[in-house]
């Protein structure tokens, strides 16, 4: 039998591809990204990009409604942008299997929330299988289409970034693709799929009965697995959890729930009245506690599990078992601080110009999330909001509707694949509204954050082949905005001058900041042309120290003296260059 | 090092990103699985590229659940990197060995002088009474024929302590990497096996 190491995303991509899907879709964002990636490296024709994630679960649904199978992956907060059609789907039913990956972040890893979607699933009446390991991954994976035809529902699969990034040894096996599918083709079927009120009014009422029979299935299906040991203890569990309970408490009685929604009440019954004390481990929210509670059941959860970030063995040992952390010995003394190493933005990274502009004019920046949210931190310290993709248009447009001139100047950034994403409807409004605030969007051509997927904006689609491009002038003009400037990123005194015109204008106005993403050039990024610091010129004024380049030092490491450029790793971006005073940054020879 | 039969043995790998961390537990962990062992490796990526702590953990034996290490369990920590092994210490089981590499890559703060770089973390591991055993993986990598190979250089080291026959990580650099990278990724790889000597 092969073994394969897989991560959880690989094993998805394999999954679904097993089970036949016929189409792929999603929009970037950690944990969940390699999903796609990977289908599209195994099965090119599959797979495609979304502009967001309401757009995918959307064209997913379609794909479903024409009878074909297929999956729609997206990170936790993805899910709130596409709730709007889950919602309803689960009223519609599916025709082929539709299958959405929610890939939640617990412990905030790169998310700006740490939202438990269990939740989505019983509020939207979705059913929700959450797996333990690869191997787990792989074959919940191909069970969530049958399983979702069968019911006719939607199927959330619940991973999360242990099991979306995890490796674990897979053994793939067979698998039989030979089930009844229903037959590709159109179905008109208004009762079905026009929920108009008195349609989705009984759509309701068979939703429940849907996820009444599913109820009946859960007691008995393969997902959740009862292992009886000792019955002193018994442990409610699911997902990654499962894994820490099996270490730290090897000799208890487990119930191990694999669909989470919706719970088999029988089963946790029957599992409560054998086991003496009965606790619930699960990272973040209190959801399977609650479901137990709901069922008369005195089981401890959030009073011994922290309802905030990961946990671990170590937290699951110290909660039931009461061993405390370790002591500290010799070997473990306090050491003095060591300095942090936050993210930063790369050395020649086209973000990097405007933020010290921005930074050193002192604007209130209304911010979004990207690559560029890394200028929230020292020496550019210039974003000033960030709550979701799409929100600091708005923000600023918000805040500049009611503060006049005197509380200071704000502007909005946001990048490409955000504005593509979300930020189209805040141009609108401002030209709409006539809200004179001034937005920054800023090309690089690529989804830098989530590791530079391709978008509308860049040209190319998942597979690296040409398309057509967004031409954004054309776009932002047809939206109503009447001021649209194009700059380079790399041209201090071009954007400066622009900034300058544009804050001041008494109208809505966006300016393209353009530049490519250091990451889109060859590796390595080093270029022919670096930069060097004449000693003698330079005043040890410390402004190309506010620029935050990782390639700009001061001399030995010493806060008194000049600084002083790394020319193995200068890229020659010219930034230094032409924000230093003196001239004391040149070319080197 | 002992490891109690039926307990995983935890490896955790730190460094910062573009060391190639991950590619070399990646690599670790497929010579695990194609050893026998039952194998879990967890890291966060995400902000690898931007210059960020990458760390990972690889966990193998005979069955192994959790893909996380716990704090004060670690049998074998690689550091790819100087502070980031410092910072790693308190992580270490009481007989961890330590598998550390000379480079040094600083932080903003340190490069303009605002904080203080530990360029003394070798002796600070030494003084504490962990098994130390220091590799020059670029200069290994360097003297193999491609200094980003220094990862590589490392899993040479860590191949030494490890209960796992040589050839397999012969095999698994064959098995997973680019044909055209193979020979210098497999002398890298013996460069960083010669250079560990077992007492
Ligand atoms: C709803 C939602 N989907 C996905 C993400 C993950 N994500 C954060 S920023 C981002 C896009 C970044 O691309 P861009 O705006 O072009 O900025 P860049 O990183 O290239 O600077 C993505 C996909 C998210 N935070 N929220």
């Amino acid at each position: 039998m092969k073994k394969l190491l897989l991560s959880g995303n690989e094993a998805i991509a394999r999954g679904a591809l097993d089970a036949g899907i016929s189409l792929a879709t999603a929009y970037p964002g950690t944990p969940s990204t390699e999903i796609l990636e990977n289908i599209a490296r195994m099965d090119a024709g599959k797979a495609m990009w979304a502009p967001n994630e309401k757009i995918a679960v959307e064209l997913a649904s379609g794909v479903s409604f024409a009878g074909h199978r297929t999956i729609a992956a997206m990170k936790h907060v993805g899910v709130n942008v596409a709730a709007d059609p889950l919602f309803t789907l689960a009223y519609t039913g599916v025709r082929g299997g539709l299958v959405i990956v929610t890939a939640d972040d617990p412990e905030l890893h790169s998310s700006q929330n740490e939202q438990d979607n269990r939740r989505y699933a019983s509020f939207a009446r979705i059913p929700m299988l959450e797996p333990s390991d690869s191997q787990e991954v792989l074959e919940f994976t191909r069970e969530a289409f049958p399983l979702s035809e069968r019911f006719d529902l939607p199927v959330f699969l619940r991973t999360t970034t242990r099991i979306s990034h995890g490796k674990s040894v897979v053994i793939a096996g067979e698998w039989d693709k030979e089930e009844k599918r229903p037959d590709p083709g159109l179905v008109k079927d208004p009762a079905k799929f026009v929920m108009v009120p008195a349609n989705a009014r009984i759509r309701h009422l068979d939703l429940e009965e849907r996820i009444s029979s599913l109820k009946d299935f859960a007691e008995s299906c393969s997902f959740n697995r009862v292992e009886m040991a000792d019955t002193e203890l018994g442990v409610v569990t699911s997902g990654i959890s499962y894994n820490y309970v099996k270490e730290a408490l090897p000799d208890a009685s487990v119930l191990k729930l694999g669909l989470v929604f919706p719970l088999p009440d029988k089963l946790i019954r029957d599992f409560a009245s054998r086991c003496r004390r009965i606790i619930v481990v699960e990272e973040l929210e209190p959801y399977l506690e609650e479901g137990l509670r709901y069922l008369g059941i005195e089981a401890e959860g959030k009073s011994l599990i922290s309802r905030f970030g990961e946990i671990n063995t170590g937290t699951v040992r110290r909660a039931v078992t009461g061993v405390r952390e370790p002591a500290e010995d010799n070997k473990h003394e306090p050491l003095d601080p060591i300095p942090v190493r936050p993210p930063v933005m790369c050395i020649g990274c086209p973000h990097r110009g405007i933020f010290h502009l921005l930074s050193r004019k002192g604007i209130f920046v209304a911010g979004d999330i990207g690559c560029y949210t890394l200028a929230v931190s020292p020496p550019l310290s210039a974003i000033h909001t960030t709550v979701c993709m799409g929100a600091g248009v708005n923000q600023a447009a918000g805040i500049e509707a009611v503060l006049q001139e005197e509380h200071g100047k704000v502007v909005a950034v946001i990048g490409d694949s955000t504005f593509l994403h979300s930020g189209l409807g805040g141009i609108l409004n401002m030209a709409y509204n006539g809200i004179p605030a001034t937005i920054l969007i800023l090309d690089n051509f690529t989804t830098a954050m989530t590791g530079r997927q391709n978008h509308p904006g860049s040209g190319f689609d998942i597979t690296g082949n040409r398309t057509r491009q967004v031409d954004w002038e054309t776009l932002l003009r047809g939206l109503g905005m009447e001021h649209v400037r194009i700059v380079d990123a790399y041209d201090l005194e071009e954007m400066d001058s622009t900034l300058t015109e544009e804050i001041k204008r008494d109208a809505p106005s966006v300016i393209v900041v353009r530049g490519a993403c250091m990451l889109l050039r060859n590796q390595p990024v080093k270029q022919e042309n670096p930069y060097e610091i004449d000693e003698e010129i330079c005043t040890n004024c410390g402004n190309c120290l506010k620029l935050g380049c990782l390639a700009i030092s001061r001399r030995n490491l010493s806060i008194d003296e000049k600084p002083v450029i790394d020319t193995q790793k200068c890229t020659g971006c010219t930034l230094c260059f032409q924000g230093c005073l003196f001239g004391a940054i040149e070319a080197l020879e | 090092m002992t490891t109690v039969p039926g307990t995983p043995t935890n490896i955790l790998m730190v460094g910062v990103g573009g060391q190639g961390t991950i590619l070399a537990s990646e690599l670790l962990a497929h010579v695990l699985m194609e050893s026998g062992y039952d194998v879990k490796k967890s890291e966060v990526h995400g902000m690898s590229q931007r210059g960020g702590r990458v760390v990972s953990h690889v966990r193998f034996g005979e069955k192994v659940y959790s893909p996380l290490i716990v704090k004060r369990e670690v049998d074998y920590l690689v550091g790819f990197e100087l502070a980031e092994t410092l910072r790693s210490l308190e992580w270490l089981g009481p007989e961890a060995r330590v598998l550390a590499d000379r480079k040094a890559i600083l932080p903003f703060t340190s490069l303009v002088g605002e904080a203080r770089y530990p360029f003394d973390a070798l002796e600070l591991i030494r003084k504490r009474g962990f098994d130390l055993t220091v590799v020059d993986g670029e200069g290994l990598a360097v003297e193999a024929g491609e200094p980003k190979t220094a990862n590589i250089v490392l899993m040479g080291a860590l191949a030494k302590l490890l209960p796992i026959d040589k050839k397999g990580w012969e095999e698994a650099i064959k098995r997973n990497m680019p044909g055209k990278f193979v020979s210098v990724n497999l002398r890298a790889l013996d460069l960083g096996y010669s250079a560990v000597e077992i007492a």
